[in-house]
């Protein structure tokens, strides 16, 4: 029966829309699982040791004292970014200085991949193969930092900690810690990390661990083998989350897919079960036989779901494994039974309910064929589905508001399209609209659109789902970076000069000036943290938001001078008073930090702390390139503190060997070029993107087949209306023409409903995410009509082929 | 050739491909139906009387022989030419209504007219939907009308465009007894009052008696 039912071509909708949601499904939990299981691996090799301390200043002396004391193994370690030069070349790098020792859990690995004891001899550097390309660095050679020279040593392959950094910009330079002095790099404004790496029996690491917990200061943590690095467990989980969520939406789609197909199945087969319950087959009978046909189709699906869903995965990873530096094991059996879970629950869900009606066929249906018809689809028999999908939702987006979002959101969406789609579908076919329409086809086409105006609605619907996903996909996310693009202005600065010395500063403002590189102006900088807020201490635990934790948890640049910077404009209160103590703070790290107009900030620089009262709220440009500080006090307040100073200047094409000099005269400054920056990360986004389009691929696949199904759905019908009305005289223009009207309103709604969506989302993510101006996109607007109308269109034509190819009394005797 | 014949075949023959072998439906059949004339076309099932119904209306063709509707060659026209020939003379009821279900009775009625682009599809759909006693149920659905409805739909369908020949296939074939009665009773009237050509396949012979004429067919041969 199973074969016979395929060849009739019934199945094979339903057999789609479960290979979909289940590859789609599995890929994301095969990848899941996978790195899931390399963090696992790599447990101890994250950390680098059994315990890890890691600080924004330098730790004291006493604390590296206590663990050689206490006889645990010690190792140290400095990261912070730099400038590294080989010939003309030069390249900011993730400079790591470590001890010898390094690290005490895990080992080094360098080309070609060779577990190494000991990390870098004095005099020497390791560099990863992006920093060796970029420098034309190769071992052997000799290469800049700071005031010192280095000979490269080796390639560096593996690093613990680096294998669980997935989104690294900077490359790579391993160094010995003793030679950083050196180098001179180190220096007021240097944003440095430090560490202390601990090992020992477990006993003494938990005591240790225990008794430095409390002396704890600001900027430092402690992580051990069970904290692992919790901000890479929470980034890497986050992708994960968002990829399954996209993943299940294909599901979702494969489910509203598998409705519809069993809908049709189930009308088709009416016919067939009156008869077999004329003949004697009991309800139980009927509902085994169809049951276990559709359970064979299930377990075959899935299990041609899950291998779809390996190969995508390793697409996934593939398209990764450029900002996975770790090396991915590979994946268990659960995902497989995962994608398997989900296959069933949709068939459960969705088919079993409108199958579950024939077993109710009365016997009678033969004599009079109106009796036993399938009930509309009844929203109640879907319950079931819907609520195990709302519910693998929200398990997926791991907490209950994430997943109610993405519920809710997705219902309102659907609810939201099906809604103005029927409305649209009304409003057309208005009898004063209709009234007006002098061509006798297109009347009649757009007078059909209210006569199948709910199958029509969930169509439309559906198209514009699916079409509001590629438009995202291709036009939105486009405009979007450009946007970003253009919102830096041609002659916007493109390089950061970072760590210029108060007593460098006379010399490089000159060299700037010499080389007529442009107007510099350089801004002192102080880095500093708010300890408390009128009064009151305040530390990361008083914010449940985590940007908010991040911030008032790290130092900041805080800056002095005497007028408002040009592109700074100031939105609340008055410019400061040179003579109080007052500061002007950025509007946006106000509202985060729920700072107002009045408050008193005090504000720790390098150990002593100042007080001051916020008089000003100011709007900043981040996207001018400018240098910009979040807060700002007068001179008389800042001046007496440790300061650097930092500037951000344009360098024209050509010129560029300037920076050269400079960099060869001023070792100790870094020099970043903002759109070899932007560039990077760029790539990085481009990858994510790739990646993440795989699942997208998926969720269009299944609005399609939605879309597919859907028209199917109402094909039965069409085909007999165009026989009608051939037999009471409509040329085949007429049918076709109506169709064709028909479906070009349809395409054109969908199409419009689908540029709304995706624009109006653009705005959201263009204001919310990425703070941009979103100007309307013309090509968007053109492009998305256009393509619902094509669509359609082309369904129109398969259909009225379809349609006419059959005679008129062969469909309508089919049809009694 | 009578110029009072409103339909003539001549030499018809249907044969379709079964398998390898052939399958003869109809073999030469020829008729003449003079203006005015209830011929009713009898025959057991499969004697392939649907089949010579469908050619007669043009909507299948024939393998061998012509058919002349008001002295028109209907099959050396192209298809849109029958349609439209079929659309100024020729009305239809079907056994299983055709009517369709996202059409009011209202629109059901006024579908012929409007593909004609009649200026007044719907006041003339309206009176006859009056006069087979549904002007109540102008905006009625076919899903809420009983079969016996259903039928006086479709035959208010088939006379609205005023048509010179009926063509009905078994048209009580869905109906009990009482509501079919009722809709040959309004089908022989409405013939009278428009003085229709009817020619309709039934195999309810006290039906046929109703006929001026009766042809019987057998194994694709007029017998009778």
């Amino acid at each position: 029966m199973l074969g016979r039912d395929w060849r009739a071509g019934e199945l094979r909708v339903l057999a789609a829309a479960l290979v979909i949601a289940v590859a789609s499904v599995t890929s994301v939990a095969f990848f899941g699982d996978r790195v899931s299981q390399a963090l696992l691996r790599d447990a101890h090799q994250l950390l680098g040791a059994d315990l890890a301390l890691q600080s924004d200043h330098p730790w004291k002396a006493q604390v590296a004292g206590q663990i050689t004391r206490e006889s645990l193994q010690l190792a140290q370690a400095a990261n912070f970014i730099s400038m590294a030069f080989h010939g003309d070349k030069n390249s900011l790098a993730g400079v790591k200085g470590v001890t010898e020792n390094y690290p005490l859990r895990g080992k080094l690995r360098i080309a070609p991949d060779v577990p190494v004891e000991r990390g870098p001899a004095r005099g020497t550097v390791w560099l990863e193969e992006r920093l060796i390309s970029s420098l034309n660095a190769p071992v052997g050679s000799r290469i800049r930092l700071g005031r010192a020279d280095f000979e490269v040593a080796a390639v560096l392959t593996l690093e613990p900690e680096r294998s669980a950094n997935f989104f690294n910009i900077a490359p790579r330079l391993m160094m010995n810690l003793a030679d950083v002095p050196a180098t001179g790099l180190i220096q007021t404004g240097s944003r440095v990390w430090y560490y202390l790496y601990a090992a020992g029996s477990p006993e003494k690491i938990s005591a240790f661990e225990k008794s430095i917990q409390p002396r704890l200061e600001r900027g430092q943590r402690v992580d051990n083998l069970e904290s692992g690095r919790p901000e890479v467990r929470a980034s890497i989980e986050r992708a994960r989350r968002f990829l399954a969520l996209t993943a299940l939406l294909a599901a979702v789609l494969a489910g509203v897919a598998i409705a519809l197909g069993t809908r049709r199945f189930v009308e088709r087969h009416l016919d067939g079960c009156a008869v077999m319950r004329c003949l004697g087959a009991t309800q139980r009978r009927l509902v085994a036989l169809y049951g276990f046909e559709f359970a064979l189709l299930g377990i075959a699906a899935c299990a041609v779901g899950v291998v779809l869903g390996y190969a995508a995965q390793l697409g996934i990873a593939a398209f990764l494994a450029g900002l996975l530096q770790a090396e991915l094991p590979p994946p268990g059996l659960l995902p497989a039974l995962q994608g398997f879970l989900v296959g069933l629950v949709l068939l459960l869900g969705f088919a079993l309910p409108p199958l579950l009606q024939l077993k109710n066929v009365p016997a009678v249906r033969v004599i009079r064929r109106e009796s036993g018809a399938p009930r509309g689809s009844a929203l109640a028999a879907y319950a079931l589905g819907m609520a195990v999908l709302a519910a693998l939702l929200i398990w997926q987006a791991g907490d209950l508001t994430l997943g109610g979002y993405v519920v809710g959101g997705f219902s309102a969406a659907v609810l939201l399209f099906f809604m103005l789609s029927w409305l649209a579908l009304k409003g057309l076919t208005h009898r004063r609209i209709l009234g007006r329409m002098k061509n006798r086809s297109l009347r009649y086409g757009v007078a059909n659109l209210k006569r199948h105006a709910r199958g029509n609605a969930v169509q439309v619907a559906s198209l514009a789902l699916g079409l509001t996903a590629v438009l995202l996909l291709t036009f939105t996310r486009h405009d979007l970076v450009e946007a970003w693009r253009r919102s830096a202005p041609p002659d916007a600065p493109n390089r950061f000069l970072l760590g210029v010395q108060p007593d460098q500063l006379a010399q490089v403002k000159q060299f700037l000036e010499e080389k007529r590189i442009g107007k510099a102006d350089l801004y002192p900088m102080v880095r500093g943290r708010v300890v408390a807020l009128n009064g009151k201490p305040v530390n990361e635990a008083d914010y449940a938001e985590e940007r908010a934790r991040r911030l008032i948890e790290r130092e900041f640049n805080l800056s002095y001078m005497d007028s408002l910077p040009g592109h700074n404009q100031i939105v609340a209160g008055r410019w400061l008073d040179p003579n109080r103590d007052e500061i002007s703070v950025e509007e946006g790290i106000a509202r985060t930090l729920g700072w107002k107009l009045g408050d008193e900030l005090s504000i720790n620089v390098g150990g002593e702390s100042f007080s001051a009262r916020i008089t000003s709220l100011r709007k900043l440009r981040w996207d001018s390139m400018k240098v910009n500080f979040f807060v700002i006090a007068p001179p008389p307040l800042l001046a007496p503190y440790p300061a650097s100073f930092i500037s951000a200047f344009r360098v024209e094409p050509g010129r560029e060997q300037a920076l050269n000099e400079l960099a060869a005269r001023f070792p100790n400054l870094t020099i970043v070029d903002v759109g070899a920056a932007v560039r990077q990360a760029q790539a990085v986004i481009d990858s994510l993107i790739t990646a993440v389009e795989i699942v997208f691929l998926f969720a269009l696949l299944g609005g399609l087949l939605v879309l597919y199904s859907a028209l199917v759905a109402t094909e039965d019908e069409r085909r007999r209306e165009a026989a009608v009305m051939r037999v009471y005289g409509a040329s085949r223009a007429q049918v076709t023409g109506a169709q064709r009207a028909e479906f070009l309103a349809m395409g054109a709604i969908a199409g419009l409903l689908a540029t709304l969506g995706a624009a109006a989302i653009g705005q959201l993510l263009a204001r919310r995410v990425f703070e941009l101006d979103l100007p309307p996109s013309l090509a968007l607007w053109l492009a998305g009509p256009l393509a619902g109308i094509a669509l359609l269109s082309l369904n129109a034509w398969l259909s009225s082929r379809k349609v006419l190819r059959v005679s008129p009394a062969l469909t309508l005797r089919d049809s009694v | 050739m009578n110029n009072k014949n409103v339909l003539t075949a001549k030499g018809i023959g249907k044969v379709v491909k079964s398998g390898a072998s052939d399958l003869v439906i109809l073999r030469d059949i020829d008729l003449e139906i003079t203006r005015g004339e209830a011929v009713a076309v009898i025959g057991a099932s499969g004697s392939g009387k649907s089949t010579l119904l469908a050619i007669l209306a043009g909507l299948d063709t024939p393998s061998a022989g012509r058919v002349e509707i008001d002295g028109a060659d209907l099959f050396a026209l192209d298809e849109d030419a029958r349609a439209r020939l079929r659309a100024m003379q020729v009305g239809f009821v079907f056994q299983s209504f055709q009517l369709l279900p996202g059409y009011t009775a209202l629109e059901n009625v006024m579908l012929p007219l409007e593909l004609a682009d009649h200026p007044e599809a719907e006041r003339l759909s309206s009176e006859i939907l009056d006069r087979v006693g549904l002007g109540e149920r102008l905006d009625h659905y076919p899903k809420h009308l009983s079969g016996g409805e259903q039928q006086r739909v479709a035959l208010a369908r088939a006379f609205v465009v005023r048509p010179k020949l009926l063509l009905a296939d078994e048209p009580t074939g869905s109906l009990d007894a009482d509501s079919g009665a009722g809709v040959i009773r309004l089908l022989f009237d409405l013939n009278r009052e428009y003085g229709t050509t009817l020619v309709m396949v039934t195999h309810d012979e006290s039906l046929a008696g109703r006929c001026s004429r009766m042809l019987r067919l057998a194994a694709g041969r007029i017998v009778a």
